[in-house]
């Protein structure tokens, strides 16, 4: 699974960071960015999900 | 000038007033009233035109189109911004980067950003857990709180204060000229709402001379030494952010971290669950924010247009009220019920697109400390029959009155 933060969505709400830091960082303005080239490791799957769910400008996409 | 409307309403859909008392006790009803009627979006002539839309897509669009809809007033007054005297318009407006347009908007929202993002704000944490104990700790053994007056109102006031670096004892000028600017809208312009206005801007300017002449490390001295397109922030540039910073981080907190205590107050069972779990607050807060979302921003009609088949004229006003977009049943399964728990909750109550709230990460961080220390030291608390819950009005709204009887210390 791979999840990514498209950077012309995020509002810098840092609900993904909050949810997920092992997924995702936020930069200096506090905009999203995702860890690892997005490589969700095996067993963060559901906080990949929850992030992609409570992301309120719909900025996170999640390859499976 | 815009003929002006005053006085009870007499129709929801066609004479709302966002202003009066009647729509802050009864919003959710309203909402649904005018939805099931078949009108998603009310219109009333007050404010000189004003659109109230009611669902999620609504707001969104509105919210991401910059192109027709301005940021000029982002709270709505009986003057219309062109009205208003030797005011800054478009693309700055008066208090940058919240009353700003693109491309302005993005410069002046850029520099501010960094003091704000959540590297930068979760060290006040400790901060705010100092405050909030105190705060409980000066109730001394009292059996009766209001946990709006002795607790939720100071909480924001300390911090911003003393980011901005103006005097925390000053609390109580800062809630009356909030007041004034928020909760007042609906009244006549008096002399004595312009001479409050007139003192307001007199305390802003005694206190702009003195970061000029002492400069120090707060957001003030920051705010006079920071460049926009290469060149120093213009002197109303910087007083209109400090307003901003000062007035926008006040009663939206308060009102956020006093709401979420109410419902606690009258939902035994979520707050026993909150006792019990408090690794659970993170989620209960963000769902108090869907819930209770105090904020509701406007925007000005840039040129005259349709809107899902409304005719909107120039210069009108129209609401985005976040609070009623978290309540829609399309957008949220259950939107009318509080679950503390939700897991899919992607809620607008710090708005949507390129003006989310500059203050959601310090304003997060304040509601959950504040449920937090106050469930620590009160596990048992509920609303005191014998007095009354008042809530504010205008577009921020939260309680201003929260009688509670304390059932148990920890």
């Amino acid at each position: 699974m791979r999840v990514h933060v498209d950077p012309s969505k995020c509002q810098g709400h840092n609900r993904c960071y909050a949810l997920a830091p092992e997924l995702f960082d936020v930069d200096d303005y506090g905009n999203a960015f995702e860890l690892n080239d997005g490589v969700v490791p095996a067993g963060l799957e559901d906080k990949a999900r929850l992030a992609l769910a409570n992301c309120p400008e719909f900025a996170i996409s999640i390859e499976e | 000038m815009s003929e002006t409307v005053y006085g009870p309403v007499t129709d929801w859909a066609t004479d709302f007033d966002h202003g009066s008392p009647a729509y802050a006790a009864n919003q959710h009803k309203i909402w649904d009233d005018l939805k099931n009627s078949g009108c998603p979006i009310a219109h009333t002539d007050r404010y000189g035109g004003t659109w109230l839309p009611l669902t999620h897509e609504m707001v969104h669009s509105i919210a991401y189109d910059t192109d027709h809809f301005s940021s000029e007033g982002p709270v709505v007054g009986q003057l219309k911004p062109s009205e208003v005297p030797d005011r800054i318009g478009a693309p700055i407006g008066p208090v940058p980067p919240i009353s700003s347009d693109p491309p302005f908007h993005n410069e002046a929202r850029r520099l501010l950003l960094p003091a704000f993002s959540p590297k930068m704000i979760d060290p006040w944490r400790d901060e705010v857990i100092a405050i909030c104990n105190q705060l409980i700790d000066d109730m001394g053994d009292a059996d009766h709180i209001d946990a709006a007056l002795q607790y939720s109102q100071h909480i924001p006031v300390m911090v911003i204060a003393r980011m901005l670096g103006l005097p925390v004892e000053d609390g109580d000028k800062f809630r009356g000229w909030v007041n004034l600017v928020l909760s007042g809208i609906g009244e006549e312009r008096t002399e004595e709402r312009m001479q409050k206005f007139m003192e307001f801007n007199e305390y802003l300017a005694y206190h702009v001379n003195e970061h000029k002449e002492n400069p120090r490390e707060d957001l003030i001295s920051f705010l006079l030494n920071a460049e926009i397109f290469g060149e120093k922030l213009s002197l109303e540039h910087a007083v209109g952010t400090v307003i901003l910073l000062l007035i926008a981080g006040i009663d939206t907190t308060w009102s956020g971290i006093g709401s979420s205590l109410w419902h606690l107050a009258t939902n035994s069972v979520d707050r026993r669950r909150l006792v019990e779990n408090p690794d659970m607050i993170p989620a209960a807060v963000e769902e108090f924010l869907r819930a209770y979302a105090p904020v509701t921003m406007a925007r000005v009609v840039k040129e005259d247009m349709e809107f899902h088949g409304v005719q909107m004229k120039k210069e009108d006003w129209v609401l985005l009220p976040f609070p009623a977009a978290n309540r829609d049943d399309k957008q949220f399964a259950n939107a009318h019920e509080v679950v503390i728990d939700r897991e899919e909750n992607r809620h607008a109550a710090f708005g949507l697109g390129i003006h989310r709230c500059l203050g959601s990460n310090l304003a997060r961080l304040e509601m959950n400390v504040a449920v937090e220390v106050f469930l620590q030291r009160f596990p048992d608390f509920s609303v005191d029959a014998n007095e009354m819950v008042t809530w504010s009005t205008g577009q921020v709204r939260g309680p201003r009155a929260l009688p509670f009887v304390v059932n148990a210390r920890a």
